[in-house]
């Protein structure tokens, strides 16, 4: 029996040591990452973009970050900080011995640098950039001031929680002074940060190539290059991952999905993305000002129907503003359930039993969080048929759209959101507060105003400690679903497909996808 | 004749200006901000202020535009509004991918094109001539998207014989001062940049090809029906003369003058782009970069495009008239 054992044991020691053996990670090669748009710059602070942004993490860091598959923000150029009582004084303390890939040191200085140049427009390199993250991220902060070599001080003009998460965004990478005077106006085809890949060339429309950075302080990449190749259609983008002449990629058709699972060379990856598709019924126009009214039309619509039909795998039906991968996702709430002869009662009851006309709008394209715009609409309004609403589709080009939201001209309307910093504050706050509902600027649309709500999210932002914001948050998602000023309709997930050979490769729930840890087993 | 030339150059500038004026008005009333599609859903009132500010569209149109022409004639087109970068410079980094793909594809469209055109009229009604009737029907009415995939799966999935898409494969690096690949990789003697961009070309520059083919083959098919009717074709036959000399020095010269316009045309055409066929096969080049800035409403790189696009459709149809002189001797500018 002993014998046996031990024999056992002998065998599980080899297996697994061949088994695991094969999962030490391996240096060396090149992964190509193919992508469906290239990027539109490389300046972290002054692009908008997905595209933009996953090289741009690559090449550059920012004193804080997120942590993996999760919002939790962790120090990166930063080591610790710590927060004044009035939650006005935010102090970091700087990693040291760290270069830019220039060689330039990284210090206070050039974090200082790094944000004057965003929003102080006496700054002399303001004028390069359009800096259009820098009215949302950086709206608290009054200055930057340098303590010492290795320490600096945020200053903002109220107490804001969810600053440290805007520190944690792409936008508030770390540039290197030195490069940013040396190309000025040419910085964004020109990138030098402190992050792992350094930039090597950028072919437009074509290819972005960067090499690792051997002298990184978090210990250098597995892999040797990575390279971003456009290719815009996503069948062909498919066909160069199952012929192997790409390793990974995303943007992927729905369509596609099952044979991607099927293949036995590719692995598969879904992860939920931090966004939500609405419809928002503007409470500022007949009848959606009746809450009984809003209440039916989210009995009326079969939302499990719909993501069933046009998001193919990606998407889960949502019932709060905010995915339930957030922090402070209620799910105790409970959403209006399909049901159309409620409505039909509800709409009776608010001095409807016939319906109403109205108008329905869309997104022209699709977007991240609506792969089929139009379809969703004509879901919507069939279901809304059914209980007497007859609904009129209307549709205009992407920024008309937006602007007309923007100006309260619609009556009902669908729009998304995706979270810049993955902080409940940045959903429920910009579409859903009183102070976001103001005529032709807009990113409340359904112009939606309580007062109770406005109190709660203002003292959520107001808020450190987590266990507290969270309870502010829940109790917001009830508010608000009792007020129905939405149709909560989906959320959805990220998905990337490789080759099986690449190994600890992981799409994150906010940032791009970070090749720092990805190596090849080939 | 260099008077002639000098005379259609100098009327280029007044239709450069007319091209210019009508584009800088026409692309500003289709409606669209850019600055909310560069922003857009997470835009907020003070970011779209400061960045119409930033791109000069707060200033009434008609300021805009003398800024405008006042620039251009000093030859700067602006910066592009999404990436920053200088027009003339996107323009110098995308054209010549287009370039070398419309060149390789007329090259392919039109020696297949003249050869069917002419092996058609030749075999008038036989089997050949029916045949090239189905391609030129085929290549005008197939959608090229659906060929190309068409083609990728068969050449590049199936049997392995031809790269997928892209221009050269990524992991080479060839910064070629032209934009250039094949012609400066010849050039320097880099066989391996050259063979691997030769293989990169097939695909696109064949299914493209297809395009102009149909109709230079229909063209020169009624063309040389038309020319072969003629009396001194009798005559050259009478003489004695081999009927290959006949069809191609005698008719095929004189059949020439239609299909050099429709060769010009299609030239010119595919040199603004082939978008869908930038698309499909991965090719970075001025279709794609065209077609994006509408889409983002990129004010500065439009207009930049379009007047390039129409300098270049002028040109070639000046090139087109030379050609003609030098085909038929009776054709004299003056």
């Amino acid at each position: 029996m002993k014998k046996l054992l031990g024999l056992l044991l002998v065998i599980f020691l080899l297996v697994s040591s061949v088994a695991f053996g094969a999962e030490t990670p391996k240096y060396g090669g090149t992964l190509i990452f193919g992508r469906g748009g290239d990027s539109v710059g490389l300046d972290p602070a002054d692009v908008t973009d997905g595209e933009s942004t996953r090289v741009t993490e690559m090449i550059f860091e920012g004193l804080v970050g997120f942590k993996g598959e999760t919002t939790d923000i962790v120090p990166v150029l930063a080591t610790s900080w710590k927060v004044s009582n009035d939650g006005k004084v935010w102090t970091f303390k700087l990693r040291k011995g760290v270069r830019f890939h220039d060689g330039t040191p990284f210090n206070a200085e050039a974090v200082k640098f790094s944000f004057d140049r965003q929003f102080d427009k006496n700054h002399p390199y303001y004028k390069y950039g359009k800096w259009e993250y820098a009215e949302f991220a950086l709206e608290p902060l009054e200055k930057v001031e340098i303590v010492d070599d290795y320490t600096v001080r945020f200053i903002l003009k109220y107490p804001f929680s969810p600053f440290l998460a805007n520190l944690a965004m792409f936008s508030c990478a770390i540039v290197s002074p030195t490069a940013v005077k040396k190309y000025g106006a040419d910085f964004f085809k020109n990138p030098v940060g402190t992050g792992p890949f350094k930039f090597v060339e950028w072919v437009p429309k074509d290819k972005i190539v960067l090499e690792a950075n051997t002298d990184y302080w978090g210990g250098r990449p597995y892999l040797d290059k990575l390279i971003f190749r456009v290719i815009p259609d996503n069948s062909v983008r498919w066909l160069e991952l199952q012929r192997g002449t790409i390793d990974a990629m995303d943007g992927i058709n729905p369509d596609d999905i099952p044979a991607i699972k099927a293949d036995p060379n590719i692995t598969f990856y879904q992860v939920p993305a931090l966004n939500i598709c609405y419809l928002a019924m503007n409470v500022e126009k007949k009848p959606f000002d009746n809450v009984l009214v809003r209440r039916a039309i989210n009995h009326a619509i079969n939302k499990k129907a719909i993501v069933d039909a046009f998001y193919r795998g990606i998407g889960i039906v949502a019932k709060n503003p905010i995915p339930p991968n957030m922090m402070g996702y209620n799910d105790k709430v409970k959403d209006y359930e399909y049901n159309p002869e409620k409505a039909k009662q509800l709409l009776a009851k608010a001095g409807y039993p016939n319906g109403f006309e109205t108008t329905l709008w869309t997104p022209p394209i699709p977007r991240v969080y609506i792969p089929q715009p139009t379809k969703v609409a004509e879901a919507i309004q069939a279901d809304l048929a059914k209980v007497g609403i007859k609904a009129k589709i209307v549709t205009y080009d992407w920024g008309t759209y937006l602007q007309k939201t923007r100006n309260g001209e619609h009556e009902m309307a669908i729009l998304g959101w995706g979270s810049d910093n993955g902080d409940p504050d940045n959903t429920i706050y910009v579409l859903l507060d009183k102070d976001n509902a103001k005529k032709g600027v807009a990113s409340n649309i359904a112009f939606y105003k309580n007062d109770k709500l406005h109190d709660i999210l203002i003292k959520a932002q107001q808020t450190t400690s987590i266990p507290a914001r969270k309870r502010l948050y829940e109790s917001a998602q009830v508010i608000i679903k009792e007020d129905a000023p939405w149709v909560t309709i989906a959320h959805t997930s990220a998905v990337a497909a490789t080759r099986k050979y690449v190994k600890n490769f992981s799409i994150p729930a906010i940032s791009a996808i970070k090749f720092t840890r990805v190596w090849l087993d080939k | 004749m260099y008077r002639y030339i000098i005379r259609r150059l100098l009327i280029m500038i007044p239709v450069m200006i007319g091209v210019s004026a009508v584009v800088f008005f026409l692309i500003r009333s289709i409606p669209g901000d850019p600055a909310q599609i560069l922003l857009g859903e997470h835009s907020s009132e003070e970011a779209l202020e400061k960045i119409r500010t930033q791109l000069g569209l707060d200033k009434p149109k008609i300021i805009q535009f003398f800024y405008f022409l006042y620039n251009m004639i000093k030859g700067d087109l602006g910066r592009s509004f999404l990436t920053n970068e200088i027009v003339s410079i996107e323009i110098y980094k995308h054209f010549p991918a287009t370039l070398e793909l419309t060149l390789c594809s007329m090259i392919f469209g039109s020696t297949v094109g003249l050869i069917l055109g002419v092996t058609a009229a030749t075999h008038r009604n036989s089997i050949i001539d029916y045949i090239t009737t189905v391609i030129s029907v085929a290549g005008i009415s197939m959608p090229i998207f659906w060929l190309g995939l068409i083609a990728i799966i068969i050449f590049s999935i199936k049997f392995h014989i031809l790269p997928i898409s892209g221009r050269l494969d990524p992991t080479i690096t060839f910064k070629a001062k032209t934009g250039l690949i094949i012609l400066e990789s010849l050039i320097r003697g880099d066989f391996t940049v050259f063979k691997d961009a030769i293989y990169h070309m097939i695909l696109p520059a064949v299914c493209l090809g297809t395009i102009p083919l149909a109709s230079i083959a229909r063209m020169t098919r009624s063309s040389m029906l038309e020319v072969l009717n003629q009396d001194f074709i009798r005559t050259a036959r009478a003489k004695g003369l081999p009927t290959r000399k006949v069809i191609y020095t005698h008719a095929l010269r004189n059949a020439l003058i239609p299909v050099v316009t429709v060769i010009g045309l299609q030239f010119g055409s595919l040199l603004g782009g082939a978008v869908l066929t930038e698309t499909i096969f991965a090719w970075p080049g001025i279709g794609r970069l065209s077609v994006e800035a509408i889409n983002a409403r990129d004010y500065p790189v439009i207009q930049g495009c379009i007047i390039f696009f129409a300098f270049i459709f002028v040109f070639i149809n000046l090139l087109v008239d030379i050609i003609y002189a030098f085909i038929d001797p009776r054709i004299r500018y003056e």
